[in-house]
């Protein structure tokens, strides 16, 4: 049995301006010590998808089930939940001063996240928060533990923020975008931190990001998200070097110095679509290159890619289709302008 | 600092910097005097040549932006000299400054902040006609609608507002709006930090093709070191308002030579999981000093990996090293040498 595991998770808020499908039939499964990077541009329901697993998003409707150690997580009641997040799943936010109460001590922070769950005296929590301080490296942590959040600097506060969500020993920690208001020297240094935590302390980890850099460099497995639903899925290095979904190509063949090598960046033309008012079919067939008819009105299901034993597009090219390389362009080309009778807005030049 | 040009013919860079120095006051004393000062920048030369991409980089409070500021005359300078086609623009006159400006204009990071809510698209555009009574009326409205479309936006939304925009198209007028009195440089302060990625390669690809269409010469300004790698022709490392290294890019990302350079570049990370595994991270301890009170000898020396006594008293002045390029210049007594590994202090 999978740690966690998320099945057609749908995520939907209702807003004057009409129903916002967040999430649509997301599934995915993450095993203990294992990280699973989910990937996407804003508006892809990255976030919804982790603040829906730790029941954080209030008024949403949600369907599905996301089954935690077996035990399903979105049929629990408030209290029950309360006893699941920040104790069994933590999470890192991405901004991490919005996320620390300015007026108390960092130390008084983390006492607090652990006596919400244990029984343990004040005395033994402090202990316990200097310990954790000085896990994620912050120098003369007896000291520092007193300090106000304004008293540390960005990188500092994000490793506190690391503290408290390891303060529980927890199985799932779940990271939104960590390390993306920070510097480069800044992010290695968080990066690093993470991947020896979770060495040492066996934690699953879902590390969501729109930086293919950090996942190349960090996860196991990889989910792609495209407005709301999952468009790709594969380990890191099939996800990279045998990619199979437009969107998932265009990704890489739009970021300088990644795999594709592109001396010209190719960016997907156009923008995501609204929430609200979305596409028929393939919800990336405005903007895919190799749109083809059925893809106006047909939405793919995900289908497992030749080659990849948990590899999968939810992409009407065929499998064999897979890299980053113009050769392969050309054959999707090729197969997409035989697959296309009638004419169909293909965005390949077009700008908004 | 000297730099050497690609294309002998041309001898005069666009834009020279000497010795820039940018302190701010900060604090109160009992007399409403300053108690000390941010050294944001402190002594930059360099030198950026016509049609060239210069890139610079460095992290947050590196000085960067300060000295963009200060280039473009928004901030006046503490000291030293910025020369822009031959004239001299320190200690001007607002007056006299102001159609100097022409040539110079400013791309800033957040297309949300930098364009005024209640102002229609076209009439934003339209500013710098009107700043400097350049065109007025219909003529104006032209040339605004032409600017939109050559950055990519459909004149018939000259009458809306920015917030009918989506990120991208903000950028863009941004863009359209540095274009209007024909600069010969352009500024571009983190372009494309605030926008998703495709959307990033798409005003990335922009820059390129205005800078071969009209000849411009950009001074771009970024913390992602891909972007930067990818669109700069030369860069610049800055630290605690400092460069420490300048050199082509490619010799640049091949074989930095000052220990920060390396650690910078080495912690930047690449969508490229086989290369992510060989690279060697370079993790600094600690984080960056104030630059109210910067360290003696080199601003690096308490982070760097190969400090000695020397770089605590003597501060390393930009040179070339060893067999570089001419045009690769690095501030350090003991710069890295090709294969060594940086272990940490």
């Amino acid at each position: 049995m999978s740690l966690l595991e998320v099945r057609d998770l749908e995520v939907a808020f209702h807003t004057a301006d009409g129903t916002v499908r967040a999430v649509d039939r997301v599934s995915f499964t993450i095993d203990g010590g294992q990280t699973l990077a989910v990937v996407g541009e804003s508006g892809s329901g990255k976030s919804v998808t982790a603040l829906t697993l730790l029941g954080l998003n209030r008024g949403a409707e949600v369907a599905g089930t996301v089954l935690f150690d077996g035990v399903d997580l979105l049929a629990m009641d408030d209290e029950a939940m309360r006893a699941v997040r920040g104790n069994q799943i933590a999470m890192v936010f991405q901004d991490p001063l919005s996320s620390l109460h300015p007026l108390y001590r960092v130390g008084w922070q983390i006492e607090e996240a652990i006596l919400a769950h244990r029984d343990v005296p004040r005395q033994q929590a402090r202990a316990r928060a200097v310990e954790l301080l000085d896990l994620v490296g912050i120098p003369e942590p007896a000291r520092r533990v007193d300090d106000y959040p304004h008293q540390f600097s960005g990188g500092m506060r994000q490793r506190a923020m690391i503290a408290m969500a390891l303060a529980l020993d927890p199985r799932l920690l779940i990271a939104d975008e960590p390390t993306t208001a920070l510097d480069a020297t800044v992010q290695a240094q968080i990066l690093d931190l993470i991947r020896r935590l979770q060495g040492e302390l066996g934690t699953a980890l879902i590390i969501i990001t729109h930086d293919l850099g950090i996942v190349a460099d960090l996860a196991d497995d990889v989910i792609v998200m495209y407005a709301g639903r999952v468009v790709e899925r594969a380990d890191r290095r099939t996800l990279y070097y045998h990619p199979h979904h437009p969107y998932t190509v265009g990704l890489l063949r739009s970021v300088p110095g990644s795999v594709a090598r592109a001396a010209r960046l190719q960016p997907i033309p156009g923008q995501p679509p609204s929430l609200i008012r979305l596409p028929s079919g393939c919800r990336f067939h405005p903007h895919c290159e190799f749109v083809m008819d059925r893809c106006v009105d047909h939405d793919p299901p995900e289908l497992r890619v030749l080659g990849g034993l948990h590899h999968g597009s939810a992409c009407w090219l065929p499998g064999e289709m897979v890299g980053t390389d113009d050769d392969t362009h050309r054959r999707r080309s090729a197969y997409a302008g035989a697959h296309r009778q009638t004419l169909v807005g293909s965005g390949s030049t077009a700008v908004p | 600092m000297t730099t050497a040009s690609t294309e002998p013919l041309i001898t005069e860079p666009l834009l020279q910097v000497r010795d820039v120095r940018k302190y701010f006051p900060v604090g109160r004393g009992l007399l409403g005097g300053a108690l000390a000062e941010v050294k944001a920048v402190d002594g930059v030369s360099l030198d950026v040549q016509r049609g060239e991409t210069f890139g610079l980089v460095g992290e947050t409070g590196c000085g960067k932006s300060t000295l963009a500021r200060c280039i473009t005359g928004l901030y006046p300078v503490t000291s030293g000299h910025v020369v822009l086609d031959g004239t001299e623009l320190t200690g001007l006159s607002r007056r006299r400054l102001r159609p100097l400006r022409r040539q110079m204009q400013m791309i800033f990071q957040d297309p949300y902040g930098s364009l005024n809510p209640r102002r229609r698209v076209g009439s934003i555009i339209g500013d710098p006609f009107a700043v400097h009574g350049v065109a007025s009326g219909a003529e104006r409205r032209r040339r605004v609608q032409e600017l939109m479309s050559l950055v990519g936006l459909n004149p018939e939304h000259y009458n809306r507002f920015p917030a009918e925009f989506s990120g991208g198209q903000r950028q863009r007028i941004g863009v359209a709006r540095a274009l209007a009195l024909h600069p010969e440089l352009i500024v571009c302060d983190e372009p494309v930090s605030a926008l998703d990625v495709s959307i990033q390669a798409q005003i990335i690809n922009l820059l390129e093709d205005l800078q071969d269409e009209l000849k411009l010469t950009y001074i771009f300004i970024a913390h992602d070191l891909n972007v930067v790698r990818h669109v700069s022709d030369r860069v610049a490392v800055m630290y605690l308002g400092h460069i420490v290294e300048v050199a082509r890019s490619e010799d640049l990302y091949t074989l930095p030579r000052h220990p920060y350079s390396a650690a910078l570049l080495s912690a930047s990370s690449v969508a490229d999981p086989d290369e992510a595994e060989q690279k060697q991270r370079i993790i600094l301890r600690g984080d960056v000093p104030s630059p109210v009170n910067p360290p003696s000898g080199c601003p690096f020396h308490p982070r760097c990996p190969k400090a000695q006594d020397k770089c605590v008293v003597e501060p390393p002045p930009l040179e070339r090293k060893d067999d570089d390029p001419v045009d690769h210049l690095a501030a350090c007594h003991f710069p890295v040498q090709p294969g060594e590994v940086l272990s940490q202090p």
